[in-house]
């Protein structure tokens, strides 16, 4: 029996690959251009409120939020808007962005840009629900759902804890653990804004007991806070969890934290929790207390080749600077790269181009050569049930394989193929190599299309 | 001993005859009464359920048949695998018009070829159209082309669809096509057409289906329609068949005459044609303009 918490059901313990969690965070000067896409987030693009030729600063409205799920858009350098164009994103689709060219670094004068610690919260819940709003903050773990969406709490519901995910479970990334070291004063007033936003008195900051220095760090503020009066005892605590593979997912860490299910198809407000991210937290703190929207973010950039030769780290970019930037900075390309993943190994993408702009969702790009990188061949599945045995969410991976490719829908819907959080487990676990996330994350698609043509014949 | 036997062939035969006379009675008072045309009608389908038809398998469209032949009309019904001769002996039988529906033909709109739209990065995930098409733009980067897996030649059940190894991309068999409509299902980016045969089985068109700006969809292929409007403005002098819309230009096979004209005049040549298009015209006027 382990000393440390973590969540009941499958999970996976993938190599952890953590290469740069001692390289601390550099900034990125901004320069060239860079393309930012009006959709960084889930929900509706956010609306252009600039035009071709218009002069901005760092913090700039480009654009704001339409409708309820949505977040605005800052410019995060100073410049001229060039042109408003599409521009190719991960997945290689044309989305539209502001594209700008760098032009010296003016900040908007709004923006308090000195390094003091601001802890005392001026502002009311209402103020700081506007200045989330504001700021475009979205989700940095990697979903990227707007923040000020997820803490705009209904009548009649109450959270009673908040859970600080500094989890970091993803192998290679480290941006996380780099943030809650160096910004961990920061990570505490955000964690307290976001409590007083959410109305509850207690937090739990859960993170991985291979980040032992993270925790120490965080323990020890804590303490001091509350020896110095500033928050009361046991306000914030800090949770070491075991490691293991998706305890970074919402639900598995409402579970391994508090002991508490997510019901199927419900939110984890449903029983009283709301969960944010360590780098959402510092981005809440630095919109409510020096009004900076989010227009930077800290960004992993490791592979095993690139460290060996001295490169990679964590650093912190702009939004919208092109991924080849990013990766000069970081000692550029090694010569047989065969992918560049943006965000985690298990849940992150290949992205298809050089050009791709940095989102406010992504954490990570990993530098893999061929034989990292390439899939196995896939071999006939012998019934093992492994992938049964490590999903977290309880399901039958090989069976809804199996259901999607028939185009069973409904028998997948009833399988419980919504509740996938598409964590990859399966996939990892899978000795015959069979890309059973690939058919799922195909049929979740399906299944919802299917819900939202029976909802239209409801009506 | 012989009574044992004499009983149990006693007992039997008086149970067979009870349960016969239950089975004659309810299947007599049950009995769906069902249209012999019916049966006549659907042997005389294709009998491959494929659905073109738009019901649910030939025994719908029997029924469709009946009805209409009751009502007095059966023009507006049509079988597309059967074809021109299925639809003729189904009108002989009921002594009705049938629809004289042209003869279709699945088209593949995308000439995105691994010569003409080169991959710029490999996949690795399953094989299958629609899983490529969720995960990405393609391997060519055009996110409207062909993905060049093959679910239409999986999905086709009359082996009408075969994949040519050397420009990747689908070639549909004119004499096994019966325009059922299974690959336009199939494919996960709509790129099959069905379109009339034409007369001596000409016919045009445009060869793309990218709605990006020019320079995007040329940026990934050499034949992708650009929109210029070359081809509206050759059309326009003839039958005004050509309509340009999101940056695509479209063929209307209702108006258009397969004179070929507007495929010479395509600087990217994305128009594609069935026969040997006209001389281009505009090298005839380059060479005239050298001479003068």
């Amino acid at each position: 029996m382990s000393k440390y918490k973590t969540f009941t059901l499958g999970g996976v313990h993938p190599p952890a690959n953590k290469l740069t969690g001692h390289l601390p965070i550099r900034d990125l000067e901004p320069r060239g251009t860079i393309a930012i896409p009006l959709s960084q987030h889930i929900g509706k693009p956010a609306e252009l409120v600039v035009e071709r030729g218009s002069e901005v600063r760092v913090g700039t409205l480009l654009a704001r939020a339409s409708g309820f799920i949505s977040a605005p858009v800052h410019s995060s350098v100073s410049g001229k808007v060039k042109k408003i164009d599409s521009v190719v994103d991960a997945q290689g689709h044309r989305r539209e962005a502001v594209v700008i060219t760098v032009d010296g670094d003016e900040w908007e004068e709004s923006i308090d840009t000195s390094p003091d610690l601001l802890e005392e919260i001026p502002l009311d819940r209402r103020m700081i629900a506007s200045r989330i709003a504001d700021s475009g903050i979205v989700g940095a773990g990697g979903a990227a759902f707007p923040t000020a969406v997820k803490f705009s709490i209904p009548e009649g519901r109450s959270v009673d804890t908040l859970i600080i995910n500094g989890v970091e479970c993803e192998p290679y990334l480290t941006a996380d653990h780099r943030v809650m070291l160096e910004q961990a004063d920061e990570l505490i007033v955000g964690t307290r804004i976001l409590m007083h936003e959410a109305g509850t008195a207690r937090a739990i900051i859960g993170i991985e007991s291979n980040k032992a220095d993270a925790i120490e760090l965080l323990q020890e503020r804590i303490r001091i806070k509350a020896r110095e009066g500033k928050i009361p005892e046991g306000f914030i605590t800090v949770l070491a969890l075991k490691e293991r593979y998706p305890q970074g997912g919402e639900k598995q860490l409402i579970e391994a934290a508090l002991g508490r299910e997510v019901p199927s198809g419900r939110l984890p407000l449903d029983i009283n929790c709301v969960v944010s991210n360590v780098s959402t937290a510092v981005a809440v703190y630095q919109a409510v207390q020096k009004n900076r929207p989010f227009i930077d973010r800290v960004v992993t950039v490791t592979g095993h080749k690139l460290v060996a030769a001295g490169g990679g780290g964590n650093f912190r970019v702009r939004i919208g600077t092109p991924v080849s930037a990013l990766v000069d900075a970081a000692g550029g390309l090694p010569e047989d790269t065969a992918k560049i993943i943006m965000g985690g190994p298990m849940t992150g993408r290949a992205i298809p181009s050089l050009d791709v702009p940095i989102t406010k969702g992504s954490g990570g790009l990993i530098l893999m050569d061929a034989s990292e990188a390439s899939r196995l061949a896939v071999k006939n599945c012998i019934r093992c049930a492994r992938c049964v045995g490590v999903c977290p969410m309880g399901l039958e991976p090989y069976l809804l394989e199996k259901l999607v490719q028939h185009e069973r829908y409904e028998d997948a819907e009833k399988e419980g193929i919504l509740d996938c959080i598409e964590c990859g487990s399966c996939n990892y676990a899978c000795p015959s190599n069979r890309p059973l996330l690939d058919w799922i994350r195909l049929g979740k698609g399906k299944v919802v299309e299917l819900r939202r043509s029976r909802m239209r014949g409801n009506q | 001993m012989s009574e044992i036997v004499l009983y149990s062939v006693l007992t039997l035969g008086v149970v067979a005859a009870l349960f016969s006379t239950i089975l004659y009675v309810v299947s007599r008072l049950f009995a769906v009464e069902e249209d012999p045309r019916l049966t006549e009608v659907v042997e005389m389908l294709p009998g491959i359920n494929c659905g073109a038809c738009g019901f649910p398998g030939c025994a719908g469209l029997g029924e469709a048949l009946v009805k209409g032949a009751d009502d007095g009309d059966i023009s507006h019904l049509n079988c597309p695998p059967g074809g021109a001769d299925t639809m003729t002996r189904i009108g002989a039988y009921f002594g009705l018009e049938t629809g004289s529906a042209k003869e279709t033909v699945a088209v593949l709109r995308c000439g995105g070829s691994c010569e003409h739209a080169p991959a710029k990065n490999s996949y690795d995930g399953p094989a299958s159209c629609v899983i490529a098409h969720s995960t990405f733009a393609g391997e060519n980067g055009c996110p409207f082309g062909c993905l060049q897996y093959g679910d239409c030649e999986v999905a086709c059940p009359f082996d009408a669809i075969s994949m040519d190894p050397v420009t990747g991309l689908p070639v549909v068999d004119q004499e096994l096509c019966t325009s059922c409509g299974a690959c336009v299902r199939a494919c996960p980016r709509k790129l099959f057409e069905i379109r009339p045969v034409g007369r001596r089985s000409r016919r045009v068109w445009i060869n793309c289906r990218n709605t990006e700006s020019a320079v995007a969809a040329r940026k990934n292929c050499a034949v992708a329609c650009i929109a210029c409007g070359k081809c509206k403005t050759v059309c326009d002098g003839i039958v005004q068949a050509i309509t340009i819309e999101n940056n695509l230009a479209f063929i209307d096979s209702d108006k258009c005459i397969a004179c070929g004209k507007c495929v010479p005049v395509c600087p990217t040549k994305a128009i594609a044609a069935t026969f040997e298009p006209p001389q281009p015209k505009p090298k005839k006027t380059e060479a005239e303009s050298a001479d003068a």
